[in-house]
């Protein structure tokens, strides 16, 4: 395989889970802003633009957080990076320069979801952002359901790769997020605000229901980041976005023969992270926890870049 | 030129309103079709086009960047002997100019000969003298030809324009027929169509058979200049339905002469390459340096007969307008045989004689740039306003060697959804013929391309045309006294299982 196609799958890979972050990101958003008391509704967008790091981008088109504002930015505008469409046009410009690695399905699902921001002015009001972004999550699992079916090889796997490392980096990000920076001064911990809060984190990563399948009690700040950490009957935890981009490497390995640094890593980080108790994390520092998380998926980024020689 | 006496080529002659009685099941369907129908089919057709991304980009058009071209869902029928006589004038013509390539960048016996003009081929812009000497693989130089064509009656077939360097549209021959078979299924029923989609396989076949000699697994790649060239689309679909890899040039890097590939485990050797990129972009340290689209050292590597090119180096000066009107002659000298395939007829403004009769048809014939494509520098001198005209004028007083005349030919017509029902548009054809170690073939099918606007004669996508599927046909259509009904049945279920297998 080329490595530039490698390189393109890979980020096709992140990009599609980037928009699709996003989508969900803004469809919990919607519904925190909808359950809060003002100002806290403008207080969830804030946190949504935080989380996606383009609270400085917004910043500077000058206009207030609000959400018809914060949601048109982080869906249909293509100014800055952070946005839906452009992860989309990031993910469809990728998908386009290795056309011939992807089937019919998997490039049209790619092309279904940018086409649906094709000549598209405005998100609309509340219940019109929420057609948008489920209209992008639909296409998306579309794309997903296509790669689970395109030959079991490296390019299916690259896809994953990326997947895989995006998903572990948007979790992270999210749950430090919420947890730390937007829980407003002054608001008791565990009172109505937090607890919209962390529904927001559960409805984010879709695990509203697995949260009430794995734990018998309520809604408990340790269980959810237990969940996001650790479990990983979960797809979107760091422990199951981190075994994932094991096997993946694993599979490349047999199939290339290339392994090296990115294996050694992901393995280390794999022990890691399965060793992780909740209780320790929140005692130590949650914060200190993620930080250290991104900045080494960041490095795990460059070794497979590195290893398959993304050039 | 009126409409009403151009050949149409499911009517027949002299604007008749029943079919040409082998087409009569055409004539049926579309009577059992109502409009509306037919529309609702070519709409799903573009559909499906639009999110496979068939699209092309308009140059010098920032919005609107990707179009689809409009597909109309009537086909143009060609019947077997038609295409049977067609073949055999595009096969004679393809030779001829291989034939041709072969001798100019070798021995030159046609200038020797004062067949040609030498100063035509040697002063021409498309000629390349860094070629010259060069002996591609198997001494095959225009492997992928496409032959625009247009036709005034039944048999009567002209050469517009020859396409030897990388013809383009191939994808849309393809893909107009997987929409047909899906939307007009009950076509196939009552025609026995050739199949197309064959066509990867005889490419990749072609590609394998003019390696350089002693290669036994050749390496074929398609070399394209990257997704925001217009034709991306093509390049992406040919290198997958061939199952080859699709690099541009920054995968390709020449070390001592042979071409690799940067893979994830190192670099792989190149054997063939079917480059998309235009030559002056090939290779920046033969043709222009500031190419960043090109492959330094390929040339050399080519001249070394590590590596095939597909289509060669140099092709342009066999499909230059300048050259165009001296075909019959370069047919007649390499084939010594009468063309089979006639040009239409050319004035050359180089000519005064010519120039003078030009000058004076103005408004009856069709004046081209010798160095323009895609429709554009062209007059079309009929349906021009008198400024334009006396534009051209100016210009080719100024520079007459720049232009090639030719009359307006009576351009046969196809029906084609139109705003207010089915009507006569006007067409040209593009088949494409392809040149290999054991010899040429024609593929049974083609690009046609419709004019849509009424009585318009420019059926270039960027200029508001159109394309069609091209059905041949594997016989003659109903005859008068046709088949009994148990041959009909079989042929039916054969032509099913046919389009069950393509649609696959």
């Amino acid at each position: 395989m080329l490595s530039r196609t490698a390189s393109s799958l890979y980020w096709l890979g992140r990009y599609v889970e980037r928009a699709d972050f996003i989508a969900r990101l803004v469809e919990a958003t919607v519904r925190l802003d909808v359950l809060s008391p003002r100002p806290a509704g403008e207080a969830a967008w804030a946190s949504a633009l935080a989380v996606t790091e383009t609270d400085a981008a917004f910043a500077k088109t000058g206009q207030p957080i609000t959400q018809a504002n914060v949601a048109r930015f982080l869906t249909i505008d293509s100014s800055h990076p952070g946005s839906i469409v452009r992860a989309l046009d990031m993910a469809r410009n990728n998908a386009r320069a290795v056309r011939t690695a992807l089937t019919r399905e998997a490039w049209t699902g790619i092309n279904r979801a940018w086409l649906i921001f094709d000549n598209r002015a405005s998100p609309g009001g509340a219940m019109a952002t929420l057609n948008l972004v489920e209209a992008v999550k639909a296409e998306t699992r579309g794309f997903e359901g296509a790669i689970h079916r395109m030959l079991r090889n490296q390019t299916t796997w690259f896809i994953r790769l990326g997947q895989a490392i995006e998903r572990a980096d948007n979790t992270a990000r999210l749950l430090d997020v919420k947890y730390h920076i937007l829980l407003p001064e002054g608001e008791r911990v565990g009172g109505v605000v937090d607890r919209d809060q962390w529904t927001t984190i559960l409805q984010t990563v879709s695990a509203v229901t697995a949260y009430r399948w794995l734990y018998s009690e309520g809604l408990r700040p340790a269980n959810v980041i237990d969940l996001l950490i650790a479990r990983t009957e979960l797809p979107r935890s760091l422990a199951a976005s981190v075994e994932e981009a094991v096997d993946i490497l694993n599979l490349l390995a047999k199939r290339t023969g290339l392994h090296g640094e990115a294996d050694r890593m992901a393995r280390a980080r794999q022990t890691r992270v399965a060793r992780t108790k909740s209780g320790v994390v929140i005692a130590g520092g949650l914060h200190q926890y993620l930080q250290g998380f991104i900045s080494e998926n960041a490095q795990l980024h460059t070794a497979v870049g590195r290893q398959f020689k993304f050039g | 030129m009126g409409m009403g006496h151009a050949f149409d080529e499911i009517m027949g002659q002299g604007g008749s309103a029943i079919p040409r009685a082998e087409l009569a099941a055409l004539g049926d369907w579309i009577e059992a079709t109502p409009s509306h129908e037919l529309r609702r089919r070519q709409q799903s057709a573009e559909a499906t086009f639009r999110q496979l991304g068939i699209t092309f980009a308009v140059y010098g058009e920032s919005d609107a960047s990707e179009r689809i071209i409009p597909f109309d869902i009537v086909p143009r029928i060609f019947l077997a002997d038609e295409w049977t006589r067609l073949s055999e004038g595009l096969v004679q013509r393809v030779e001829a100019i291989n034939a041709f390539l072969h001798d100019i960048y070798g021995e030159r016996r046609i200038l020797a000969e004062g067949i040609l003009p030498a100063d035509l081929i040697l002063g021409n812009p498309q000629f390349r003298p860094e070629i010259a000497g060069i002996r591609p693989p198997h001494d095959i130089w225009a492997h992928i030809c496409g032959i625009d064509l247009v036709r005034t009656g039944p048999d009567d077939f002209f050469v517009l324009e020859d396409n030897a360097r990388t013809p383009s549209g191939v994808s849309y021959m393809l893909e107009n027929r997987e929409a047909m078979l899906r939307l007009c299924p009950e076509l196939f029923r009552s025609f026995r169509v050739a199949a197309v989609d064959s066509y990867p396989d005889k490419l990749l076949e072609t590609m394998k058979s003019v390696a350089p000699v002693g290669v036994a697994a050749p390496v074929c790649v398609v070399l394209t200049p990257g997704h925001y060239n217009s034709a991306y689309y093509e390049h992406s679909f040919l290198a997958d339905s061939m199952g080859v890899e699709l690099v541009e040039a920054a995968d390709l890097v020449v070390d001592d002469d042979i071409v690799w590939m940067r893979t994830i485990a190192g670099l792989v050797k190149v054997d063939v390459i079917y480059r998309r990129i235009d030559d002056d972009y090939l290779d920046p340290l033969v043709f222009r340096p500031d190419s960043m689209l090109g492959v330094p050292g390929l040339i050399a590597a080519y001249a070394a007969g590590n590596v095939a090119l597909l289509n060669a180096p140099g092709n342009g000066i066999a499909d230059d307008k300048a050259i165009y009107s001296y075909m019959p002659e370069i047919v007649r000298f390499y084939s010594g045989g009468e063309p089979k395939l006639p040009n239409v007829e050319t004035w050359r403004c180089r000519e005064p004689q010519a120039l003078k009769y030009v000058l004076d048809n103005l408004e009856h014939v069709v004046v081209k740039l010798v160095d323009g494509s895609g429709g554009y520098g062209m007059l079309v001198g009929p349906t021009a306003t008198k400024a334009e005209i006396e534009t051209f004028r100016a210009a080719l007083i100024a520079e007459p060697n720049r232009y090639i005349a030719q009359p307006t030919l009576a351009l046969s017509t196809v029906p084609t959804l139109a705003e207010a029902g089915l009507a006569p548009r006007h067409v040209d054809f593009r088949p494409f013929v392809l040149t290999g170690s054991k010899g040429v073939q024609v593929v049974p099918g083609g690009l046609t391309r419709v004019a849509l606007k009424e009585g318009s004669l420019v059926v270039n996508s960027s200029q508001g045309g159109g394309t069609k599927d091209s059905f041949v046909l594997m016989d003659n259509g109903a005859q008068p006294d046709g088949p009994s009904k148990q041959t009909q049945s079989q042929s039916q279920s054969q032509s099913q299982s046919q389009a069950q297998e393509q649609v696959r």
